[in-house]
């Protein structure tokens, strides 16, 4: 259902852009292709491990380590996970399904995705670089500690 | 015309190193799912299957999402977000700042320069955090492959949530960063 609003949407846009502008077309195509084929390898990868966790790992095993709604150490391993990953978020978020899917409570995959997403330690030093060092680290403490607090209202509100 | 010559290049540059990198991960990928197969068969095939459910998941939603982005750069110019976050405050400041981190409008590394960019022009400090962190977390394309792989209630939790903690985290930090240490920050 999302997949055909989302589809829908694009196309009519693009094909909107394509009457207005022919090269404004063209260009965000092409922007298209790059980024499509410099996520593919990840995506590729994402894809198989999907197929592994699902495959060889029991679901029994998946729900031990992240099962729980509560069990603080799993959330802030989840946290921490997702801190210091560089998966590009738009596959982690198939990943983040698959676990779901495996027995993963919401918790750990809700704490994961917003430290993905909101802590950064790969792009750190242009934060540092940008915005200097008390900006940074205090933007980066609370986006960690407010990751812990929101995986846990999604837990209990889920 | 030379411009575009070497943005031509520039392109195909690109595209080969993506088909480059994709070509070594598939040979890779393709001798340890072979190993892996070699010692559990019957594992691996269901294995296989649930990569093709998920990866054929994948294709119905991506080229789309990644069209959005591609018509969000060529159609939205940086130069509105200076422009409409340069100088807004209060309520209408924090909306306009959480409206224009959901454009789909590229990753996090271009939004750093962007928000010096906006504190060196007075901005309120709380704004430009929402603004950082909804980008970072809650773009809109991004926001529908949660809702197709993760489902509605979770996305929608997780938008709301993520929302009102940037709101109190970008108070906080304009609480404890001092007139003087902006003044640093952006010297």
């Amino acid at each position: 259902m999302i997949a055909l609003i989302i589809n829908i949407s694009a196309f009519s846009l693009l094909f909107f852009t394509f009457i207005q502008d022919k090269q404004k077309a063209q260009r965000s195509l092409k922007q298209a292709l790059v980024k499509f084929v410099n996520l593919l390898p990840m995506m590729i990868l994402i894809i198989i491990m999907i197929g592994l966790i699902l495959g060889f790992i029991p679901p029994e095993v998946i729900r031990n380590y992240l099962g729980s709604d509560s069990n603080i150490i799993e959330i802030i391993v989840a946290s921490l996970f997702g801190a210091i990953t560089m998966i590009p978020s738009l596959v982690a978020l198939p990943l983040a399904g698959s676990l779901i899917e495996a027995g993963a409570s919401y918790t750990p995959v809700a704490a994961f995705i917003t430290t993905l997403t909101m802590v950064g330690f790969v792009t750190l030093p242009i934060e540092l670089k940008e915005l200097g060092k008390k900006m940074t680290i205090l933007r980066n403490i609370f986006a960690f500690l407010f990751a812990i607090i929101i995986s846990l209202l999604i837990g209990v509100l889920l | 015309m030379e411009k575009n010559k070497v943005n031509q290049l520039d392109f195909k540059d690109k595209i080969n190193k993506g088909l480059l990198n994709t070509i070594k991960y598939i040979m890779i990928l393709t001798i340890i799912i072979l190993s892996v197969w070699y010692f559990f068969p019957n594992k691996t095939n269901s294995a296989l299957n649930i990569s093709s459910k998920y990866g054929l998941e994948m294709i119905t939603i991506f080229p789309a999402v990644l069209i959005l982005m591609g018509l969000a750069d060529v159609w939205i110019p940086k130069s509105l977000i200076n422009k409409y976050l340069g100088d807004e405050s209060g309520l209408r400041g924090i909306i306009i700042a959480m409206i224009l981190g959901t454009l789909p409008t590229g990753p996090l590394y271009i939004a750093f320069p962007i928000a010096a960019e906006l504190l060196r022009k007075k901005a309120k400090i709380s704004n430009v955090m929402i603004f950082l962190g909804v980008w970072a977390s809650l773009k809109i394309p991004q926001i529908s492959v949660e809702i197709k792989f993760l489902g509605i209630k979770f996305a929608t939790l997780r938008f709301i949530l993520t929302l009102a903690a940037l709101v109190i985290i970008g108070n906080l930090i304009e609480f404890i960063i001092t007139k003087k240490e902006k003044k640093e920050v952006l010297n």
